[in-house]
């Protein structure tokens, strides 16, 4: 299957997010260059983690604009599968593919450390080879991950179980100590409705190679494989638009 | 008109204008004389440091690029070059610490990127007063924060750093930015301007009003009207130097490139100045022709802006279209602003009409070189008198334990270095705090360890033994995580060079880098000195700081501080000689800076250097840690945190316990005797350890086990130590955080 890893001016996760997909996964790899205008044949789009125009308005704000979102918007719509990872995920929630927003952390300052997370669900491209409960351990490292949205908005995004991943302590209970960031319902990651759209503010990218001092990120990688391999694209895009 | 108030203005003394005078054939004119001025500033001369760094080695079979670049080479196999230097932003860092210590990392990378390398990896050496005392908070964490903001945003982890806090930086904090890049040998590109008509282009961030005489502020003492001169710092866009970054590497790839330099302290002045003095060239350019953020900016503001994230380059004929292609890609314009003469002479015009013209050896070459007066510091030999037995009875051992572990320097930075990202590139396989920061080479099987190191207590008590211990420490760290230690940069950070002790200091320490880098063989490759860290007259410790970069032949056989597993067996390699002078024990605890520093035996340090990277490429240890700051039981504790309490069991015998004070014990857990490391092994491979210690003829034993959940050190067979891992580990990473009430947002 084929990678397509946008770059933003300002992406500084983008080699990360190839190389786990090439080199760790042995997939096929692109970049898309965000003046493109398409995807090139890809089969999954990654949005990478940095700081995408410098994120001095507000992070993904000016981001959103760039020429290449209107293809990934279609690609979206249409089921593909869509990994926004850190500010990926912020753009994703300013280009409105995902609810909600983004404050700063709870502390003020950019947290960069390993954190618990709690798999929530497994019905999406990305999270379909773990187990609900599994509580993995994946480094964050942001400055605003603190997810916020109103209170109904909260209460819809848990009815219909778009909530992925949260933040946890090591036996993969909530409580405020082990939330780097103030998030929500301690909301690390979230899907959309048609659950092919994720986001999610860890890295998994950062833990892929046991060299780095741990593999729980490949768990999202081999999910996307495994959803790719098992399901051929019709199929995977009549996932997309049953739900 | 030139007068001696300009003059003054412009740090310039009546016989240097003399000299400018007497090069010109004439008085110069106020651009001129602002270009004299920061090109002959302490900064960018080194005027009075020249004639000591000469003695230091910068040569050796893996050394491709020494001093004088914009940064050093190293060749680390398969084609590779390590291209890395360290710099200090001291001065502007205290007057605005966010925007100081982040326009301190934008220099540091640029310098690697410039070299033709992808930057890879971040490294700081940070010095303040005691974090109790007013205004540290509020450096530290703008300091921090700037880093952070920096280096974060531009995608360059921070993998370590040191950070020490004593009153006497308390008015002169330190901030040293280290930074390193990986590029093919065959891609390393210069600073020259060369090939007459070949255009010159200004690339990156319009050129404003800040920073103007930044390297002159950068030559001067402070006091209290320090505040006043905060438009000398200049602001930073991490943002700009992405792109710049990026584009100047693909613009690297075509080939179309002669050279290329960033505009760092003195701006437009210096980099047209060094590039047409490297190239044996001259450089005209026209400053109305150069992109600018403010109106009514004058030729003299233009040159001496240090406007920042900005960069010149020196294009082939013929190839100035792809060169304009690729930047405009990254939406950066660049600005053809002249070009290449063959005259020798810096030329500026403005709309046509010269306005400066300046023999580029004159900035170069002919600046003025001191010998500046030296002499041995009056407070020394008082200062180096220590008398163990007037200490009275030593506190108990357990308490002063957790004094040390709770000390802000020898405590946990984790407060801080949460703040880096120091996992971007996702190749950091020793994350900071486990020692020397090491990246994995992708592609390849190697990796790369560095750190940073340096004593300004031992430096005050003896510049040159301490020193060398800067030198001996860094190369020790990066061989503890198993790689051969390839070479070295140094910034040097002292006082008041006019004042002959401080310039005695200076000498001392400079030769013993010298002494050590032969030794340990690690050439210095470049580095920063940075004079005039004084407020009020008071100068900080002397202060080198030493990074060294060393080669791991298999990332996979990295090691870290932490023990591994229960039941392995602990060895200390290297003995200890009972030496408490300058140690952070007596600080602490003693409130004395006295004594003088540990001895070093070079050839010692040589040999055990060579046998830990033995050791880890046999894989023999599962953990090392350098004995250093708060001596052997802080380091065995350090080796216990971190690993989910396992403990550990110690016995150290042959301590003379007959002086009733205890001093001898205190001495045997908190002395910093130098060349030692505390190492663990599987008890089946003691012996394989033993034996290769013997060969290297470094001295070693069997010293304890890991285990249980406590940390017990016996001395001559009475415990003296007796702690729990957990409540230890609770002081030492709590210890910097508690200054910090976090804010709930």
């Amino acid at each position: 299957m084929k990678f397509g890893i946008v770059v933003f001016p300002g992406s500084n996760c983008d080699e990360d997010a190839f190389h786990a997909a090439k080199d760790v996964f042995g997939q096929e790899a692109e970049y898309l260059w965000h003046k493109d205008a398409d995807l090139k044949g890809a089969d999954v789009v990654i949005l990478p983690g940095g700081f995408a125009h410098g994120d001095y308005l507000r992070t993904g704000a000016m981001a959103r604009f760039s020429p290449i979102m209107a293809p990934v918007r279609a690609f979206a719509e249409r089921g593909g599968p869509v990994l926004g990872i850190c500010n990926g995920f912020q753009i994703l929630l300013e280009a409105g593919l995902l609810p909600g927003a983004m404050l700063r952390n709870k502390g003020l300052k950019y947290r960069c450390e390993h954190v618990h997370l709690r798999v929530e669900q497994t019905d999406t491209p990305f999270t379909s080879a773990a187990s609900v409960g599994q509580v993995l351990t994946i480094p964050i490292g942001h400055g605003e991950g603190n997810y916020f949205a109103p209170p109904d908005m909260v209460e819809r995004l848990e009815a219909n179980r778009q909530v992925i991943l949260r933040y946890t302590d090591r036996q993969g209970r909530v409580d405020e100590a082990s939330s780097p960031n103030g998030s929500v319902n301690a909301i690390a990651a979230l899907c959309n409705e048609a659950r092919n759209v994720v986001g999610m503010m860890p890295h998994p990218e950062r833990a892929c190679e046991a060299l780095l001092g741990g593999v729980d990120g490949r768990v999202i990688f081999d999910s996307i494989v495994a959803t790719f391999r098992g399901a051929e694209r019709p199929a995977l895009h009549a996932v997309g638009r049953s739900v | 008109m030139i007068d001696p108030q300009v003059l003054e203005r412009h740090g310039l003394k009546p016989d240097e204008y003399e000299r400018v005078v007497q090069f010109m054939g004439r008085e110069p004119n106020l651009t001129e004389l602002g270009i004299f001025s920061v090109m002959w500033s302490e900064h960018c001369s080194y005027k009075s440091s020249r004639v000591h760094l000469k003695t230091l080695p910068t040569e050796g079979p893996q050394v491709l690029q020494g001093p004088g670049e914009n940064a050093g080479a190293v060749d680390i196999g398969g084609g590779l070059a390590a291209v890395f230097k360290i710099e200090s932003h001291n001065h502007p860092s205290f007057i605005e610490p966010y925007q100081g210590a982040a326009t301190g990392v934008g220099g540091i990378i640029r310098d690697i990127f410039t070299m033709g390398a992808r930057p890879i990896a971040l490294l700081n050496s940070l010095r303040f007063g005691d974090l109790d005392a007013p205004g540290t908070r509020r450096l530290l964490e703008g300091v921090v924060a700037g880093i952070a903001g920096y280096g974060n945003s531009i995608g360059i982890p921070t993998v370590g750093g040191e950070i020490v806090f004593e009153p006497e930086y308390a008015g002169n904090p330190l901030v040293n930015v280290f930074c390193l890049g990986i590029a093919k040998q065959s891609d390393i590109v210069k600073g020259v301007a060369s090939g007459v008509g070949n255009a010159v282009y200004y690339v990156g961030a319009k050129t404003g009003r800040d920073g103007i005489h930044g390297a002159t502020m950068a030559s001067a003492e402070f006091d209290d009207r320090s505040a006043e001169k905060r438009p000398a710092v200049q602001v930073g866009d991490p943002f700009m130097e992405k792109l710049l970054l990026e584009a100047c590497l693909e613009v690297m790839q075509t080939d179309a490139l002669i050279g290329i330099q960033d505009m760092g302290a003195a701006g437009l002045t210096c980099s047209t100045t060094e590039m047409g003095s490297r190239g044996g060239a001259g450089v005209e350019i026209d400053v109305s022709l150069v992109p600018q953020r403010e109106t009514g900016m004058t030729p003299y503001e233009i040159m001496l802006s240090e406007s920042q994230e900005r960069m010149l380059l020196v294009a082939k004929q013929g190839r100035e279209a792809e060169v304009e292609r690729i930047f405009e890609k990254w939406d950066l314009h660049a600005s053809r602003i002249g070009h290449v003469t063959n005259d020798g002479m810096l030329r500026v015009k403005d709309r046509g009409v010269v306005v400066a013209e300046i023999p580029n050896r004159a900035l170069t070459d002919e600046a003025p070189v001191y010998r500046r007066p030296m002499s041995e510091p009056e407070y020394l030999r008082q200062a180096q008198q220590l008398d163990l037995d007037t200490l009275g009875p030593a506190k108990d051992p357990n308490a002063a334990l957790l004094s040390l572990l709770g000390s802000p320097t020898i405590a946990s930075k984790k407060w801080i270095y949460r703040q880096y990202d120091h996992m971007v590139r996702t190749n950091t396989i020793n994350l900071p705090g486990l020692g020397a920061g090491v990246v994995r080479i992708k592609g390849t099987d190697r990796a790369l360890a560095m750190s940073v190191d340096g004593n300004g207590r031992y430096c005050y008590l003896d510049p040159y033994r301490g020193a060398m211990l800067a030198v001996a420490e860094a190369a020790r760290n990066v061989a503890c995580s198993g790689a051969r230690p390839l070479a070295a940069t140094n910034c040097l950070n002292f006082g008041n060079p006019e004042r002959p002790g401080i310039m005695w200091q200076f000498a001392r320490a400079v030769e013993g880098i010298g002494a050590a880098c032969r030794a340990l063989d690690v050439p210095i490759t470049g580095g920063n000195v940075s004079l005039y860290n004084e407020t009020d007259g008071k100068a900080i410790y002397p202060t080198p700081t030493i990074g060294v970069v060393g080669l791991l032949e298999h990332a996979d056989r990295v090691v870290s501080r932490r023990f591994q597993e229960s039941g392995d067996a602990i060895l200390m390699l290297g003995e200890g000689r009972g030496e408490l002078g300058a140690s952070e024990y007596l600080k602490v605890v003693h409130h004395l800076v006295r004594g003088v520093p540990p001895a070093l035996d070079l050839a010692a340090e040589r040999a055990l250097q060579t046998l830990l990277v033995t050791l880890a490429e046999d894989r023999l240890v599962r953990s090392a840690h350098d004995c250093s700051d708060g001596g052997l039981a802080v380091t065995i504790a350090e080796c216990a945190f971190d690993t989910v309490g396992i403990g550990a069991e110690v016995s150290l015998e042959g301590v003379d316990v007959s002086r009733q004070s205890g001093v001898n014990v205190a001495a045997a857990l908190f002395g910093e005797s130098a060349t030692r490391v505390i190492v663990s092994a599987v008890p089946e491979q003691v012996t394989a350890v033993l034996r290769h210690a013997a060969a290297a003829g470094v001295p070693a034993r069997v010293i304890g086990q890991t285990g249980g959940s406590r940390l017990r050190i016996a001395v001559a067979g009475a415990i003296v130590i007796d702690q729990s891992v957990d409540e230890a580990e609770r002081v030492w990473s709590t210890a910097i955080d508690k200054h910090f009430v976090q804010r709930v947002a």
